[in-house]
């Protein structure tokens, strides 16, 4: 299964913040839209970095209530893993665990198509697992 | 007015497409014990079941039993079958919005992914989904013609597709006399000329999508000996190292059974096929008729891409190969349905989560859904449309229960079938399948094959006796 086939399964929206923008916005807007990471944009529209719930954790930690004013562009993950349409599910799913990442934004072209996480792709699993044993046990109970 | 989906104003439901997401997303509306619902389902095709009758492989019948259960489905109180029904033809997407509550898409893929390359029109150059309709009587392809005189047979794609298709090509008349062949493409494939077939995978043994059991069957033909060539056989680094990690044991199962056949000798059988890893095709080459001649072809390399996936990528090495005959078999792809938005580059119906979407105003369309290969693209096997379409039948219903499906002015059930009988008075109903299949079976036993099919509509007519 490539990540392309998962998409159709997902509302299509990538909700992304500016990089000027504070963590406040970020806590806002993860909170209001219920998810677990923004793509962080630079003025021009590009993707300059990811910023998610773990890293407002850390934060949090490091510098207690003054974490909501801080720049998002100065404390975001600018290493941002990227994958395409044509990724397999199962390898993502694979890098994801390894590489201690949950979200991954997806790129056709120049374009910011989606932004899918560890749970989208769990689910893309178990539905192509629940296909095949399906699938095997129609043949296998067959005459 | 009392409620949708009670006795009274049950629930209507027009589901285009009766292959097996069509019938998933009938056994679950049909299922639901709070909801009463009806489901009239069409098809293009007078017969049901779409690519289960006509892409599964001939000699792979128990893959074709899971249509006991949509023929259980099929005789639920509520369930009708139009057959030879086409949307845009004989209905339209406003009459069934006249018609229904709403309107579930699963019309599956119907045409090919072009490779893209130099040639690829020439004649003798053909795509696989057209070689395996034809194959499987599908009444629009039954006129099909494919040069068997050729001795040299490509096969472009590493799926079960791909592997379907090298196994009916190397096939002995014997074996073939088993399976429900269309007896057109068995007197055709009989006296051909073909004598080495060339599977060739993009990728390398680890990545190859034919299932192990597929691989296995290659090695199994009664006229046809298996080959791989050791450097291809042989996993680079980075799929060992995939591999390792990720204790995949199917995987190694297949890629042990690739590397088995490296030391199959020639054992004279009358055909021969050989498993290609890391090429590409870059290049068709015709003669001055305008058949094609012969290939190019690359050799690949395996990277990693930020996500992890490993792709192919060309180097400097190219090949060139003696070939009369090329099937690309490397993905179906969906056809647009008129009156539903359809996105191009992708192959499927606009969608979100199953609803269907305008993409301009970026909004959902009320009472529209999709579901299958038309609505995540052409993945997975026949049991993956289950989940998928039981999820977009689960939204239907969330909607109906939330008041936004459609508003039908007549949905009498009545009233579309007199709408139908008028446009395409030849329709086929489940009870016309039913006697069909009876026929088919019926003949099938009259030669020892498992059935005999009927290839067009009007042999199906006269059957019944029209």
């Amino acid at each position: 299964m490539k990540v392309r086939n998962l998409l159709a399964s997902k509302s299509g929206k990538v909700i992304t913040v500016n990089r000027n923008q504070t963590v406040k916005d970020v806590v806002d807007i993860l909170a209001q839209r219920r998810i677990g990471a923004l793509i962080v944009v630079g003025d021009e529209g590009k993707i300059t970095g990811i910023i998610s719930e773990r890293d407002v954790v850390r934060l949090l930690s490091a510098h207690g209530g003054s974490a909501m004013d801080l720049v998002v562009g100065d404390v975001m993950t600018k290493d941002v893993i990227i994958g395409t349409p044509q990724d397999d599910v199962l390898s993502v799913a694979h890098t994801m665990t390894e590489r201690r990442f949950r979200h991954l934004p997806i790129l056709e072209g120049d374009d910011l198509i989606a932004m899918i996480s560890i749970g989208d792709v769990m689910k893309a699993q178990r539905d192509a697992y629940r296909g095949e044993i399906d699938t095997l046990q129609t043949h296998i109970l067959a005459e | 007015m009392s409620a949708l989906g009670t006795a009274e104003t049950p629930l209507r439901v027009a589901i285009v497409g009766a292959g097996p997401s069509g019938f998933y997303a009938a056994d679950h509306l049909l299922k639901q014990t709070d909801v009463i619902a009806q489901v009239d389902l069409f098809d293009k095709l007078p017969t049901p079941f779409g690519l289960v009758r006509n892409g599964v492989a001939p000699d792979h019948q128990k893959i074709k039993s899971v249509t006991k259960l949509f023929d259980r489905v099929a005789r639920k109180e509520g369930f009708r079958f139009f057959g030879n029904v086409e949307l845009g033809v004989d209905v339209t997407v406003d009459d069934l919005r006249d018609h229904y509550h709403a309107i579930m898409y699963t019309t599956g893929a119907q045409t090919d992914r072009r490779m893209g390359i130099p040639g690829e029109d020439l004649a003798g150059s053909y795509p696989a989904t057209e070689f395996v309709a034809w194959y499987n009587g599908h009444p629009d392809y039954r006129d099909y013609e494919f040069d068997l005189t050729q001795e040299r047979a490509a096969i472009i794609g590493v799926g079960n597709v791909a592997v379907d298709v090298a196994r009916i090509l190397c096939r002995t008349r014997e074996e073939l006399m088993e399976t429900d062949i269309a007896d057109y493409a068995l007197e055709a494939l009989s006296n051909s000329n073909i004598k080495e077939v060339y599977l060739m995978g993009r990728r390398g043994p680890a990545q190859a999508a034919f299932t192990t059991p597929e691989v296995k069957e290659l090695g199994e033909m009664q006229g046809c000996d298996v080959f791989v060539l050791p450097e291809e056989a042989e996993l680079d680094d980075l799929s060992k190292k995939s591999l390792a990690e990720s204790s995949d044991r199917a995987t190694n199962r297949k890629v042990e059974i690739i590397q088995s056949y490296v030391d199959n000798q020639p054992t004279g059988k009358d055909k021969s096929l050989t498993l290609r890893f890391l090429v590409s095709p870059t290049e068709l080459f015709g003669d001055d008729d305008g058949k094609v001649v012969g290939m190019r072809i690359v050799r690949n390399e395996l990277y990693a891409t930020d996500a992890g996936t490993l792709r192919p990528r060309s180097t400097e090495h190219f090949e060139e190969m003696p070939m009369g005959l090329v099937f690309r078999s490397i993905g179906y792809r969906g056809v647009p349905l008129p009156g539903v938005p359809f996105r191009e580059s992708w192959g499927v119906i606009w969608n979100r989560e199953g609803r269907v979407l305008d993409p301009e105003a970026d909004e959902v369309l009320p009472g529209e859904y999709t579901a299958g290969w038309i609505k995540r693209g052409p993945s997975g096997v026949i049991g993956t449309n289950k989940p998928d379409a039981v999820e977009s039948v689960n939204y239907m219903l969330d909607d109906m229960r939330a008041g936004v499906l459609l508003s039908p002015t007549t949905p009498d059930a009545g009233a579309i079938e007199a709408l139908i009988s008028q446009r395409k008075p030849d329709y086929f109903s489940y009870a016309d399948w039913i006697k069909l299949d009876e026929l088919e079976l019926a003949n099938g036993e009259a030669q020892g094959r498992p059935r005999v099919k009927f290839t067009s509509v009007d042999e199906m007519k006269a059957a019944l006796g029209r």
